[in-house]
């Protein structure tokens, strides 16, 4: 169990961490999910060893390690770029941390070949990475992760430099891979649906700060606050300031909407009301008595084919609906929208959550 | 970067420190010693105050062998840093002819000192060295043992046949950091030679730039063999640099006293010239590090 | 503002090629209008930057030709083509302002300086960095920078095409969406034809009117998204369109009706029967399955379900052949039996990996 405790990390007058308590177990997969500069790189040197915190302590299996270095530590790590010794073999690139550890001949070939079965590289061991395709390349350096069988198995965004079908085969792949080892694994993102792909837990990080931190369907669907729903969307978030008055909230330009009894409940003040995309409905069918129903104007539409995405300026806010199948809709075009208030996150002045809609049900 | 502590590393690192103190700390502190005394030896020392220093700094000696120095140091800098960026930017980006460039270009570097020395001594022979025998059957009047401005013509010359390479090597290898994508971008902006040059080329040799300055100053600075060995500092005193002179000062008269002085504001000098350079370095890194707010990732 | 035809254009960087594996770029012909907005989608090493480099001019193609309305400028430098480009890193000039960098491509022209200042303050103001101006330009973000460098490029009244390879590669993804926007907006209000290389789907799809998917050298559908993603031309558009791609299954075709191992499928129109040893293939999105607990169609096995927050991929094998079905958010299943329904009309028949029509 990799254990943090009130970790920081100030580098000339700036804080790049403060404050991050975390506790991550053996056999779990662990997201860090936040933008770039939001400290992700940072919490994982402290993790291997690479940095000391400058305040707090780091303990595996109840031993504190702070002070120890990333070579007496058991740590694998596989960064954004493809790191590989470029005059090596693959076979030599993955076999090279055994050989380190001077491991016996046929346990070092037996690991190798394991490790190049389950990530395809059969075929290329006895090439140079520079004769390697993108993934061939990185995912030479995950086998090499692998045959390790560290205790700690930190990827930095090791996704982010491929192709996008590419990246998307090994998010399905890397979890099963290293659920086997029963090592701690770390990987960091800065894409919201990289890290509902992979499941597991999440530790969203804004700013140096961990906002929240729990199984990732629980932090995508109960945010603690407005910052980790942001955060935790993608396309963004849909929000809207009101003030609620007894059973109705209003917008800012005066529409009322009635709303459901969680947020009736609530003394009366200000509000933000926030829902992802796909709950923002087109469908005139959609409105009801809780339904708040807007004048919207397009500003882009976007079409995959697949999926629309009509983004629209309404009562003064910038918002995304996502619909299914193709949705047309010219720039300028005025449009009616629908947002069911029942199913939208409602956070309170200080921006924490204080209503969580049900979602389960309301599909 | 902070790295986990481990005390291990000072004693490592103790070896380095001890053989720093005996080479450097305890010769530095010798000069010292004479430099604010008076011996005529039998280990006899009277104390002399701050007389050398007032004595040299008033001296025409010590003066004109600083001009002097001064003069020969800005005119390498001069000659040294466009040529080596010019040869740089002469040389191929990539391809076979790349590494015959390199070697070419680093074999000046690999001579010996002195060697440089005999081989411009020769050279510029009147009766014997072919530039010299040359420049003399084309009836110009070129003799470096006689004519003050032969001799520092011949002096400048080598230094810069000896090092701009270095200088170059240092250019090439911030060129070779520009991607692609930059020259493409300026064709496409339709960018002349010139303005490439000083939007995209310079600003990215600028810290290599530095470092090579800095070099160049230090090394021309201290210059001691290659013209003592061509002119030993004539005719006259008109080649004699502050090395050559302080030798002369230090070992021909015997003048410890005054030649330690010397050394130390020679020292000092150099000192303060590296401190400038460095404070400028660093601003640079420090603007940098801002640039990538947070840095931590 | 131009047309961009690019006649039976190939490229091989050996001198020699002797076969048609040696062509990085097969044989192909392709039009841009003017004032489209185009994406070139392909995985990596599928000829996508070659073709790009070929229409900016720093390649010069081993056959065909590239016209820009219709005037031949396949040995016209790059200088001379007048294209802007946006590259997959923001290229900048780091030690001048925004302003400096907007107004370099027009000083580099001798435009009067009267008109520079206009046309500065115009495309400023329509990427909204008026306000950034005269900051310094390498203290900027990377989103920031990028659109400098697409500033470069519309600033010029003379643009025949923009062309970007990958340029929200950097940028985080949240503000990929702000960018895309104002991209599309841009494209709008200016009516630069454009061409938008990349190997993302979303950012192919949602930014172009139409794509132009490439693979191993080829062309293998030009189409609006739409078509893309509902009629496929190729196995492989299926594949790499739509997550997850669409599932492929191999399968035997009578008439109107496909057998994949015992069980049999309504096409909903008839089929010519294949040739002899043909791979006959079926293909249908994820999106167009329906999976219930019971009651009518295919008896399928669930592996596995991915819960993705919005809706749940679920992976389930149908007589041994694996398949992936979108599912509702709500979705759920006692057991790993369930039954799989297809829409008739969304199957698509592959023979040979192309798409082949059936009649009513």
């Amino acid at each position: 169990m990799l254990i943090l405790e009130n970790v920081g990390k100030r580098v000339g007058g700036e804080d790049h961490l403060s404050g991050v308590s975390l506790s991550l177990e053996r056999g779990t997969l662990n997201n860090l999910l936040g933008p770039t500069l939001s400290g992700k790189t940072s919490l994982m040197r402290i993790m291997a060893g690479l940095d000391a915190p400058t305040s707090g302590r780091v303990l595996i299996d109840h031993r504190d390690v702070t002070g120890i270095g990333v070579r007496d530590r058991d740590v694998a790590m596989v960064y954004q770029q493809f790191i590989n010794y470029p005059t090596l073999t693959v076979y030599e690139n993955i076999a090279s941390p055994l050989r380190v550890a001077r491991l016996p001949r046929e346990e070092i070939d037996r690991r190798v070949r394991e490790a190049a079965e389950l990530l395809r590289l059969a075929p290329m061991l006895e090439r140079t990475p520079l004769h390697l395709s993108g993934g061939q390349q990185q995912r030479c350096a995950l086998a090499r992760a692998l045959v390790k069988q560290a205790d700690l198995v930190l990827l930095d965004e090791p996704l982010a430099n491929l192709d996008y079908k590419l990246r998307e085969e090994l998010r399905v792949e890397l979890p099963r891979i290293f659920a086997a080892s029963g090592a701690i694994l770390v990987y960091a993102t800065t894409e919201p649906e990289e890290a509902l792909l992979l499941g597991g837990n999440t530790a969203t990080l804004h700013e140096g700060r961990i906002t929240q931190c729990g199984p990732t369907l629980e932090v995508y669907r109960r945010p603690v606050d407005l910052r980790t729903a942001r955060a935790f969307s993608d396309p963004p978030l849909n929000s809207l300031p009101v003030t609620k008055r007894g059973t109705g909230v209003q917008a800012p330009d005066g529409t009322s909407v009635a709303v459901g009894a969680s947020l009736a409940g609530l003394p009366d003040g200000a509000y933000t009301l926030a829902f992802r995309p796909h709950l923002l409905g087109l469908d005139p069918s959609k409105a009801g008595p809780r339904v708040l129903s807007a004048q919207g104007r397009v500003s882009v539409a976007e079409i995959t084919g697949s999926e629309s995405f009509i983004h629209l300026e309404v009562l003064g806010q910038k918002w995304v609906s996502l619909t299914h199948g193709v949705t047309r809709a010219a720039p300028g075009a005025d449009m009616t929208v629908h947002v069911d208030t029942d199913r939208c996150f409602v956070f309170d002045a200080d921006d924490q959550l204080v209503v969580v809609p049900d979602h389960a049900e309301a599909a | 970067m902070e790295k986990p502590l481990n005390n291990k590393a000072w004693f490592l690192v103790l070896p380095v420190f001890v053989l720093v103190a005996f080479s450097a700390l305890l010769p530095l502190m010798t000069v010292v010693n004479y430099a604010f005394q008076d011996t005529f030896g039998n280990n006899q020392f009277f104390w002399a105050g701050t007389d050398w220093f007032e004595k040299l700094l008033h001296s025409d000696r010590f003066g004109e062998a600083l001009i002097r120095q001064v003069l020969f140091s800005g005119l390498i800098l001069a000659i040294e840093v466009p040529l080596g960026i010019a040869v740089a930017l002469c040389m191929p980006r990539k391809g076979l002819w790349v590494p015959v460039c390199l070697v070419l270009m680093a074999l000046p570097l690999l001579i010996p000192w002195n060697v440089v020395g005999t081989i411009w001594q020769i050279f510029g022979r009147v009766d014997i060295g072919l530039l010299g025998h040359v420049l003399y059957s084309l009836g110009i009047d070129y003799n470096y043992t006689q004519d003050p401005l032969s001799a520092w013509i011949t002096v400048v010359v080598m230094d810069v046949w000896h090092w701009t390479s270095l200088v170059a090597l240092l250019c090439y290898a911030g060129l070779q950091s520009i991607p692609d994508a930059f020259y493409q971008a300026a064709r496409i902006d339709g960018a002349s030679r010139w303005s490439v040059f000083r939007h995209i080329q310079l600003p990215k040799m600028d810290r290599v730039l530095l470092i090579a300055v800095l070099l160049r100053f230090m090394d021309s600075f201290m210059i001691y063999t290659e013209p003592f060995v061509v002119t030993g500092g004539g005719p006259g005193n008109s080649t004699t640099f502050l090395s050559i002179d302080l030798v002369k000062l230090a070992i021909g008269q015997f003048d410890l006293g005054p030649a330690a002085a010397m050394s130390l504001i020679y020292f000092l000098i150099i000192l303060l010239m590296s401190w400038v350079f460095y404070t400028v370095m660093t601003k640079q890194d420090e603007q940098d590090q801002n640039r990538k707010t947070g840095g931590g990732e | 503002m131009a047309r961009i035809d690019l006649v039976d254009l190939a490229h091989s960087y050996m001198s020699n090629p002797a076969s048609r594996a040696d062509y990085a770029l097969k044989e192909m012909t392709l039009s841009w209008e003017d004032g489209g907005a185009y994406a070139l989608l392909g995985p990596s090493g599928c000829g996508k930057t070659t073709l790009l480099n070929i229409m900016s001019g720093l390649l010069v193609p081993s056959q065909g030709r590239v016209l820009f309305d219709g005037r031949d400028m396949t040995q016209i430098i790059t200088e001379d083509r007048n294209i802007a480009q946006v590259f997959q890193f923001p290229v900048i000039y780091d030690t001048m302002t925004v302003r400096q960098n907007l107004e370099f491509p027009l000083r580099n022209r001798g435009v009067p300086e009267a008109e520079i200042k206009t046309r500065v303050a115009e495309i400023a103001e329509s990427l909204h960095m008026t306000a950034e101006l005269d900051h310094k330009a390498r203290g900027l973000t990377a989103d920031a920078k990028q659109k400098i460098s697409l500033g470069r490029g519309l600033v010029r009244q003379d643009t025949a095409a923009i062309l970007f390879d990958e340029p929200l590669t950097v940028i985080d993804p949240h503000l990929k969406w702000v960018l895309r926007r104002q991209l599309k907006d841009l494209h709008r209000r200016y009516d630069f034809t454009m061409v938008y290389v990349t190997h993302d789907q979303t950012e192919a799809l949602t930014f172009a009117d139409k794509v132009v998917v490439m693979y191993d050298g080829e062309v293998v559908q030009v189409g609006t998204p739409e078509e893309l993603f509902e009629r496929p031309a190729h196995t492989f558009v299926g594949y790499f369109i739509g997550s997850p791609g669409m599932n492929v299954l191999p399968c035997r075709v009578e008439g109107s009706t496909a057998h994949v191992g015992g069980q049999a499928l309504d096409l909903g129109r008839g089929y010519a029967p294949p040739a002899a040893g043909a791979k006959v293939e079926l293909g249908v999105r994820p999106e167009f399955l329906g999976l219930a607990a019971d009651g009518q169609g295919c008896p399928v096995t669930i592996q596995a379900m991915e819960d993705v927050g919005r809706y749940k991929i679920a992976r389930v094998t149908l007589e041994g052949h694996p398949m992936a079905v979108v599912a509702p958010e709500s979705a759920r299943f006692d057991g790993d039996r369930a039954r799989l329904s297809i829409d008739p009309g969304r199957i698509n028949l592959y023979v040979n990996d192309h798409l082949v029509e059936g009649s009513l």
